[in-house]
């Protein structure tokens, strides 16, 4: 509605996402880079700690996750960059400095093709580069004058990697699409978890309202969202302040906002005047980064196939909906597990049956035991032999749904469906015993379907099922049925 | 004891041959030493801080190693350390108020790799704070005598390890330089003092001043020692990305004492042939050297280096600039002095409003200012064009000559006090000596002559990583003039 055809005025976003790489050690030290669950200020060392005398040593692992991230959104990457220092003081940058890119960034331009409201969308990507992830305070309550921060420095150095976006993004749901596809391909490439919840993966927004086709405004930076949903409202809220403003003609300050998640609003924390003086320049502790041609082919070899080239192929190899497709390869490792069981030569009958399966019982599964998104609770050799068992007619698709529990605890499809009492009836006379006690506590349905009424057969197979608690093949049980009307 | 108190003036490389030979030990230099700074550092005061026990512990360690016969060059070896060297078992202050009792849980590569050798650790030696100044004068516990003459200064930043080995109460020191803070003290007390090339020696763990210009060397009595003391500090060091994967020549081994067919350089923009500041006695002890060194073979070429008069304003941009950004750690949060107020703001201003001292707070308000938006192109930006083209002018001049001899600062010691209420005034005594760090190239000072009673300096440059020619000029002009065999009166008149 806002972003109307006859609507004066147009929002124009550009997105900044932090993410923290998932390397093994800091940025600049040994230090353990995963810091939860770790005690304050036990991943710590001089260099992280910004003591006297220490120096900083690249972590190659992380220019590698930056440049292959680089490359998967189509950035160019320079064969020459640099590392500076970018100035400021708080208590959770121990040096008072933080190592980051300043104008030789590691990869230049590109762009995140993503689909928003049914339509595909390209927003331009500005630079991504790297830097060092900050301390973290923690404020503990007391009587006025007694309260007191803490400083916890485990997250200090832990590689970050800043994308920048440019300004093409329109509305807050598109916003919140993009980032929802940039953390697809993040975690695709397995540079980073995107985690948001955890301070994984960091969204700040650059937000100005304008009339349509005049030149951008004053943009306002907003800060402090924690969630995907939390970025839509901060920018939704955002959006009706700056067009409030304009409507009644007044004009947009620029400045940086803070996003209040409780009251719903955002707060002024800086006025333009009181913008930070980051006084970059070249740090002298660092050589310059030379990436040679060979460097970025064989970090280019390592590139996953993408998603949405993933999606575009399930459409046309698999003949698979959008809706099915969007689940299954929302995660990497999920469309990794459904490929793995359709097979290389799978039918697309059985590369719909395997859908079936992940999107519905499989992922239900996984839901209803908390697990992450990226991890079911079943391998893809555990639901091959599932599904083979049921194709076999070993297993109705019943049973097959009730060990399902069993084999995400490590049973055999087989063996759990035996001792669960599931596995399909092989002894013939006890289907034929079934058979006949069913014809005889249904003489309505008989007697409908000697007078021609087919459906009744339905009627008949449910009875007898019902009697072998379902175990019988069905195939089997029409068979028989068929064979004892026509005797009789 | 054979050597008697004379242990104290034994070069490195003399030390060397009579523990060797079990004719010293150890323990006797070690206690030589300690007794010679009881007597006489009170009136010096070369050191902040006395590591008596941790050098007595090491002394025998060394006897012992020595004994097994696995001696290291270093192994027995005293030697004074900068305080800007990070050490476990001594406080590391800067000779900062900021830093008063801090204790570094590691040490410096180069502290590590002298006790690998088995050098023992006489003490922590005074500095200005945080190597900022060419006096000692800026440090926040008392200013280094010159042991020459005790109402001058020892030039600085590294006075104390400079006044150590002159006086006597250390074998080797070992300090840093940034603008000249090795080269000047050292030709102010009379020794040789060393700054290998940028990259040549580790500078994790030492105390930044400005990170690019940054490199730890040797104080010493003899070009050998110096030649002995490098060897055993440089090297590539994993943890500072800064420092070179180039293997490390045996520097005694170049030395040959033939100096035939060694190209040397003479810059006019140097001083010599006359100098708006510069002593005539120093002008006349480098014109001799000058013909020493051709009389010894070496043929004497002039050179120019046309760029030297903007290095010294450059310098003072570059330097402050990155200090201001290396400083910006002590903030009274995590180490160090701590002064609290009721806000997070008061607390930084009051901690570094009385941390740190007056020189210390220009820099760094100079280097703010130059790095400022809207100053930076004109500062920073310029003053990097500026210091390429210094470089440019070296790598030309290297093209033709194998070294360069200039005069180490334009006079000799000035008295306490004379400079202090003029900074600029101080900043020239390292005009000679910042092109060198400007261009990351090796530079050696070591004594010339006299001047009224104080030593001269003559200050031999050389190629990047070519400390070997450096040294190979320095030990043959060494060889060849008495000076190196001179000892400051210091401590010697009731003796
Ligand atoms: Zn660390």
């Amino acid at each position: 509605m806002e972003s109307g055809g006859g609507d004066r005025f147009e929002m124009v976003i550009g997105l900044e996402v932090h993410a923290q790489l998932l390397t093994h050690s800091k940025m600049y030290c040994g230090c353990a880079a995963r810091y939860a669950d770790a005690a304050p200020n036990s991943h710590v060392c001089a260099v992280c700690a910004g003591l006297p005398g220490a120096l900083p040593v690249m972590n190659r692992a992380a220019v590698e996750f930056c440049i292959l991230t680089g490359l998967a959104l189509g950035a160019e990457i320079p064969g020459f960059c640099k590392l500076d220092r970018k100035n400021y003081v708080y208590p959770d940058l121990p040096k008072g400095y933080q190592i980051s890119q300043y104008d030789l960034p590691l990869c230049i331009g590109g762009a995140l093709e993503f689909a928003s409201e049914g339509a595909p969308k390209r927003a331009g990507i500005t630079r991504v580069h790297i830097e060092e992830d900050t301390g973290r305070l923690v404020h503990r309550a007391g009587a006025p004058g007694d309260e007191v921060s803490l400083v916890d420095l485990n997250r200090s150095g832990v590689p970050l990697m800043e994308i920048v976006g440019e300004p093409d993004l329109r509305s807050p749901a598109e916003a919140a699409d993009y980032l929802v596809a940039l953390r697809q391909t993040l975690r695709y490439v397995g540079a980073s978890t995107g985690n948001m919840e955890e301070g994984a993966f960091r969204c700040d927004a650059n937000v100005s309202v304008r009339e349509r086709g005049a030149p951008l405004g004053a943009k306002v930076e907003v800060k402090n969202m924690n969630s995907f949903r939390a970025v839509e409202r901060a920018l939704r809220f955002e959006e009706e302040r700056q067009r409030a403003v304009l409507a009644e003609g007044g004009s947009i300050a620029q400045e940086t906002r803070g996003w209040v998640e409780a009251s719903g609003v955002t707060v002024s924390q800086r006025t333009k005047e009181q913008a930070h003086d980051y006084r970059y320049f070249p740090e002298p502790d660092l050589p310059p980064l030379t990436i040679s041609a060979e460097m970025v082919a064989e970090i280019r070899d390592r590139l996953p196939e993408l998603p949405g080239a993933r999606r575009d192929r399930f459409a046309s190899r698999y003949g698979l909906d959008a809706k099915e497709i969007e689940t299954l390869t929302a995660e990497r490792e999920v469309a990794d597990v459904f490929e793995a069981v359709v097979g290389p030569d799978g039918t697309a009958e059985a590369a719909r049956r395997a859908a079936n399966w992940i999107v519905n019982d499989v992922m239900g599964l996984q839901r209803a035991r908390g697990l992450p998104p990226e991890q079911l609770p079943i391998n893809a050799a555990q639901l091959r032999d599932l599904l083979d068992a049921v194709a076999a007619g070993e297993l109705s698709a019943r049973a097959a749904k009730e060990v399902l529990p069993r084999i995400a605890d490590g049973e055999l499809p087989r063996a759990a469906a035996g001792r669960l009492n599931l596995l399909a009836l092989d002894d013939e006379e006890v289907v034929r015993s079934a058979v006949t006690d069913a014809l005889a506590a249904s003489p309505s349905a008989v007697a409908d379907f000697r007078a021609g009424k087919k459906a009744a057969m339905g009627r008949l197979i449910g009875e007898t099922m019902k009697r072998t608690g379902g175990r019988a093949k069905p195939e089997q049980v029409r068979m028989l049925l068929e064979e004892a009307l026509t005797e009789s | 004891m054979a050597v008697g108190n004379g242990a104290v003036d034994l070069s490195a490389a003399e030390a060397r041959r009579l523990l060797d030979a079990g004719e010293l030990s150890a323990v006797e230099l070690t206690e030589a030493h300690l007794a010679r700074i009881e007597a006489i550092d009170g009136d010096l005061h070369a050191y902040l801080h006395v590591m008596a026990e941790v050098a007595r512990r090491q002394a025998l360690a060394a006897d012992a190693r020595i004994a097994a016969g696995h001696a290291a060059p270093m192994t027995g070896i005293p030697v004074a350390l900068k305080d800007v060297l990070c050490t476990t078992d001594a406080p590391t202050t800067a000779a900062s108020r900021i830093l008063d009792g801090y204790r570094s849980p590691y040490d410096a590569t180069v502290v590590a790799r002298l006790r690998d050798q088995g050098a023992v650790f006489l003490g922590k030696a005074n500095t200005d704070e945080f190597a900022m100044g060419s006096s000692t004068e800026n440090s926040a516990f008392g200013v280094s005598r010159n042991p020459w003459d005790r109402d001058r200064v020892p030039g600085g930043s590294s006075g104390g390890p400079a006044a150590a080995v002159a006086a006597g109460t250390a074998t080797i020191g070992l300090g840093s330089d940034t603008g000249g803070s090795i080269r000047q003290p050292a030709g102010f007390c009379g020794v040789v003092g060393l700054k290998p090339t940028y990259g040549r020696v580790s500078r994790f763990g030492l105390l930044a001043f400005a990170s690019s210009l940054d490199q730890i060397g040797p104080f010493t009595r003899s070009v050998e020692d110096a030649a002995i003391a490098l060897g055993a500090i440089a090297g590539h060091d994993r943890y500072d990305s800064t420092s070179a994967a180039i293997p490390v020549p045996d520097y005694r081994a170049a030395m040959t004492r033939d100096l035939r067919g060694t190209r040397i350089g003479v810059a006019e923009e140097y001083g010599i042939g006359g100098m708006e500041g510069m002593e005539p006695g120093v002008q006349l002890a480098i014109e001799a050297a000058v013909r020493r060194l051709a009389e010894l073979g070496a043929e004497i070429v002039p050179v120019s280096l046309p760029h030297t008069r903007y290095a010294l304003p450059t310098y003072y941009i570059t330097a402050p600039a990155e200090a201001s950004a290396n400083l910006a750690r002590y903030d009274g949060v995590k180490y160090g002095l701590a002064v609290e107020a009721p806000t997070l703001l008061e607390t930084y201003e009051r901690t570094r409003g009385q941390g740190f001292g007056a020189e210390v707070k220009r820099r760094i308000m100079l280097g703010t200012y130059a790095l400022s938006s809207g100053y930076y192109d004109a500062y920073y930006v310029k003053a990097q064009k500026v210091r390429t083209l210094i470089k440019r002018d070296f790598d030309d001049a290297f093209a033709r000559v194998d070294a360069i001899v200039a005069p180490t600062s334009p006079t000799t010691a000035f008295r306490i006090g004379a400079r202090t209420d003029d900074p600029y005034q101080m900043y020239l005594s390292d005009v000679f000596t910042i092109p060198a760090n400007m261009a990351g190239i090796p530079g050696i000072a070591l004594p010339c002559g006299f001047a009224d009673g104080l030593p001269v300096s003559l200050q031999i440059l050389g190629r990047a990583f070519d400390e070997a020619t450096v040294l190979r000029v320095a030990d043959a002009y060494e060889r060849s003039e008495p000076w190196a065999g001179m000892r400051p009166p210091l401590g010697r008149e009731v003796g």
